[in-house]
């Protein structure tokens, strides 16, 4: 039986042809479509935030009807969420996992690689009504990428069934990715690997992966709401028969507020990770490093309803959830506070992913501000749907999680292709990246404070400036980031070769392995001391 | 097999699964739109509950294959069991979004449409005819959605499936005690009895429905109380007919001669599932039809 084991999985015997993606078994292959899918998804979510801000320059409607823009705004944010930010974590998490612990591959590479393949389908489906609006026949979804009842039961367009559907499908997707990551972390750690000795990155996915099972299956149940609500007849979200477009408003955000941790945490690990690396000493507080994310996951569970202070709750429900909601600031702040402990007295260098990470740390701790803002129940009511809470998430997620998976795109491609990146388009990639960033989210906290409402297509003409900067910022933004394809895609083809340890300071087993990493990581089980 | 808990390394070949997975997830739920849409059968359907059929046939043949060449390690084995395990825990998720619902309805929407707490103006404004009893045997606006004639009971049929259901989860424990111990006969007799429980259940809740739907007018559009109602046992239902399959597959393969006294995964993990479908029921019984 071993014989017959070894004779298959020899190193690098790789499968040829497109049957080699098809049918992959293999982390490595699949984590690559991941983040190649993400990447896609991430020019397309972008060319849509393109015509958004294009919209938004002037005052007046220029570009796009008022329904159009909807579903723009609608998919700009669903692909971002789900397609971009989601699957990239997964892809790293396929790549890095299994070489971190010491394992051979995931612990069940056949759903592994249905996880992945379910995605262009979901995405497909979306993606079509879409086209099918471009068309002229009907309209996408464009109620939100909350989709909020009754916007998307009674008035919901035609194709919302078949973004119900995509959901699930979406929703299969990530509850196997995360069952997946749950086993290999369990089960799969070389001999010594105790829990307590886990790269920091392997346990914000492992807490993700709780999270992941236990929120995706909730927004299965509420889209099956929708759906039969839209057409069995049930009631679920009106009024009329019992039910309360506000129970929607409840049951979503019981996902989605863990969902968006589930958006930041792995963004931890790679921080985690990167700190230590640039700045040559070991992590700041590793053990606090780890309750805290787990307090974060717990806290995430009880402040759904922050969301929701203008729907009119009780009064002891707004207070319940403004100080749940203040008490996430605490695991946040430890957590900032052993990013910089780390760095100080350390011997700094800046090569772009520790320039990523840096920025992160401060735009993603900005976020956590206006969020500490947003949370104060009486003042959320002059912010609740304004250009402040869009300047709130953007800056948690784009210069937060996407900055986090730049930053791991860059640490970990030399170990991936064997390749060292060009460090001087990495360079000009991030001050460009940065800088546009900032243009392009920092005025929308002042519009939204002056009330500027967000999803509207026009506006009042003192906002003019503003919306003017925002949208300059966002043009540069995302032109930039043809320089990162063009880097990645340099860098898979050739380049100076990396050593195994690819940054004098790295650690952990990965960087004990070849680069490129060699297509079946272990095939038996190194020792950890 | 000497590959020990940390020896070699088990990897599966490249698999053709889960692309045919894809597609028969995609082409079903394209086909079920269109369906709802065009309100008659499309093709895709059943073409794609058809591929369905054929992923779960063909994925878990070649699995029961690889089980039977001796390929599982122990580890292998603990990976299945963590994944069933935290599959069960994320189906429990998802009908917990179900009782939410319900608990939303019962505690909250549904008294305060009647005006309690501090909603008497919305009771006055919207329907003040409203009163606030649970199950709702008037809605709020009975003209859009008319309200049922009749509650659904806790005694009868449910009653009778509620027993039925504990017992089935008895006789499933006696089988693996059999199996344990060595002894084939009762395993079989015990499973078999399990499978004719979980059919038996399957009868009396369509028996259920129609009565529903025929005598008491209790549908799953006559409001919240008959969307919670169909919505819960109707998952539930589903998930006992996933389950008897399940059972019935591992019967077939018990009598086949599978399955040893220490190795057998897949009976294993079809029980767990049984429970956890017998558990939901519990809490459906308590909540859905006689608090
Ligand atoms: C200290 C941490 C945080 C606090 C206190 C916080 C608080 C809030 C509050 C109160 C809102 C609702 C604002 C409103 O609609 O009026 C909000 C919105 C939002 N937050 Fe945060 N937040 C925090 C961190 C994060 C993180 C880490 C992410 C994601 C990575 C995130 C993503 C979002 C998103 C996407 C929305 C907007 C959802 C929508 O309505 O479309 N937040 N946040
Ligand atoms: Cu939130």
């Amino acid at each position: 039986m071993n014989a017959v084991v070894e004779e298959h999985h020899d190193h690098d015997h790789k499968p040829t042809g497109i049957g080699r993606w098809l049918f992959s078994t293999n982390h490595k292959d699949i984590g690559s479509m991941y983040l190649w899918f993400a990447f896609t998804m991430f020019f397309i979510g972008g060319a849509l935030a393109l015509l958004i801000r294009a919209e938004l320059f002037q005052p007046g409607m220029q570009i796009v009807e008022p329904e159009f823009f909807n579903q723009l705004t609608t998919l700009h944010g669903l692909i971002m969420v789900f397609g971009v930010i989601m699957p990239a974590f997964v892809g790293l998490a396929n790549w890095q996992l299994p070489m971190m612990i010491g394992a051979p591959d995931m612990a069940l590479p056949r759903m592994n690689n249905w996880s992945f393949w379910l995605l262009p389908g979901a995405f497909g489906l979306l993606l079509a009504s879409l086209v099918m609006s471009l068309m002229g026949l009907g309209s996408a979804p464009n109620f939100g990428w909350t989709f909020y009842a009754p916007l998307s039961t009674t008035y919901g367009p035609d194709s919302t069934d078949y973004f119900i559907f995509s959901v699930h499908l979406m929703g299969i997707s990530s509850v196997m990715g995360a069952i997946n990551v749950i086993a290999t972390i369990m089960n799969l750690r070389a001999p010594g690997m105790t829990y307590m000795k886990m790269p920091i990155f392997v346990w914000t996915w492992f807490i993700t992966a709780y999270l992941l099972i236990a929120v995706m299956p909730v927004l299965a149940g509420v889209v099956t709401m929708m759906l039969t609500d839209r057409n069995f007849g049930t009631s679920f979200f009106d009024a009329a028969g019992g039910g309360d477009p506000v129970m929607f408003q409840h049951v979503f955000w019981f996902f989605g507020h863990p969902e968006v941790y589930i958006m930041i945490l792995p963004a931890f690990g790679i921080i985690s990770s990167i700190v230590p690396t640039f700045s040559r000493k070991p992590l700041f507080g590793y053990s606090s490093m780890v309750y805290a994310t787990a307090s974060i996951a717990f806290l995430s569970f009880i402040v759904w309803a922050h969301h929701m202070f203008t729907t009119g709750m009780p009064v002891a429900g707004e207070l319940f959830f403004m100080y749940s909601t203040m008490l996430i600031a605490i695991p946040t702040g430890v957590k900032v506070f052993n990013w910089i402990s780390t760095m100080w007295r350390g011997a700094l260098t800046f090569e772009t992913p520790m320039l990523f990470a840096i920025a992160f740390i401060f735009l993603f701790t900005m976020g956590g501000f206006t969020g500490l803002m947003l949370c104060i129940a009486p003042a959320d009511f002059q912010y609740h749907d304004t250009y402040f809470v869009v300047a709130h998430f953007h800056y948690v997620l784009v210069t937060g999680a996407a900055f986090s998976i730049m930053a791991a795109v860059y640490f970990w491609l030399p170990k991936w292709t064997g390749n060292m990146y060009d460090e001087k388009l990495g360079k000009l990639h991030f001050w460009l990246t940065c800088i546009s960033a900032n243009v392009l989210f920092f005025p929308m906290h002042f519009i939204g404070l002056a009330g500027m409402p967000r999803r509207i297509p026009d506006y009042a003409l003192q906002f003019a400036e503003f919306n003017q900067i925002a949208s300059v910022g966002a043009f540069v933004f995302g032109f930039s980031q043809l320089i990162f394809l063009y880097v990645v895609i340099k860098c898979v083809r050739g380049g100076e070769k990396a050593t195994d340890k690819v940054w004098e300071g790295a650690h952990g087993l990965e960087f004990d392995l070849p680069s490129p990493a060699p297509f079946h990581s272990y095939t038996t089980p190194p020792v950890v001391k | 097999m000497s590959t020990a808990s940390h020896g070699e390394y088990y990897i599966p070949e490249p698999s053709k699964w889960p692309i045919v997975g894809t597609a028969a997830l995609t082409t079903s739920v394209i086909g079920a739109v269109n369906t709802i849409h065009a309100g008659e059968m499309s093709l895709l359907l059943p073409v794609g509950l058809l591929l369905i059929a054929y992923l779960f046939f063909g994925w878990f043949g070649s699995v029961i294959d690889e089980s039977m060449a001796g390929k599982y390690s122990a580890q292998v084995d603990k990976s299945f069991r963590l994944g069933m395990m935290w599959f069960i825990f994320s189906e429990v998720m998802f009908f917990a979004a179900f009782f939410g619902a319900l608990f939303y309805a019962r505690v909250l929407s549904v008294p305060w449409l009647g005006g309690a707490g501090n909603n008497a103006a919305t009771h006055e404004f919207l329907w003040p005819a409203f009163e606030a009893v649970w199950p709702l045997l008037t809605n709020p606006d009975n003209t859009k959605i008319a309200a049922p004639g009749e509650a659904m009971g806790a005694m009868g049929l449910p009653a009778i499936n509620t027993a039925i259901l504990l017992t089935s989860s008895v006789t499933l424990t006696w089988a693996h005690h059999a199996l344990r111990a060595g002894n084939r006969l009762h395993l079989n007799l015990g499973l078999g009895i399990t499978v004719l429980l979980g059919c038996l259940f399957l009868v009396f809740q369509v028996e259920e429905y129609i009565h529903a739907y025929s005598e008491l007018g209790l549908t799953m559009s006559s409001g919240i109380y008959g969307s919670t109602f169909f919505l819960l046992t109707g998952f539930h239902g589903f998930h006992v007919t996933m389950g008897t399959t399940m059972l019935l597959v591992i019967l077939i393969r018990c009598l086949k001669g599978h399955f040893t006294a220490d190795k057998h995964f897949g009976f294993e993990g079809v029980a767990w599932y049984w429970h956890f479908v017998d558990v939901v029921w519990l809490g459906l019984y308590i909540f859905v039809y006689w608090l």
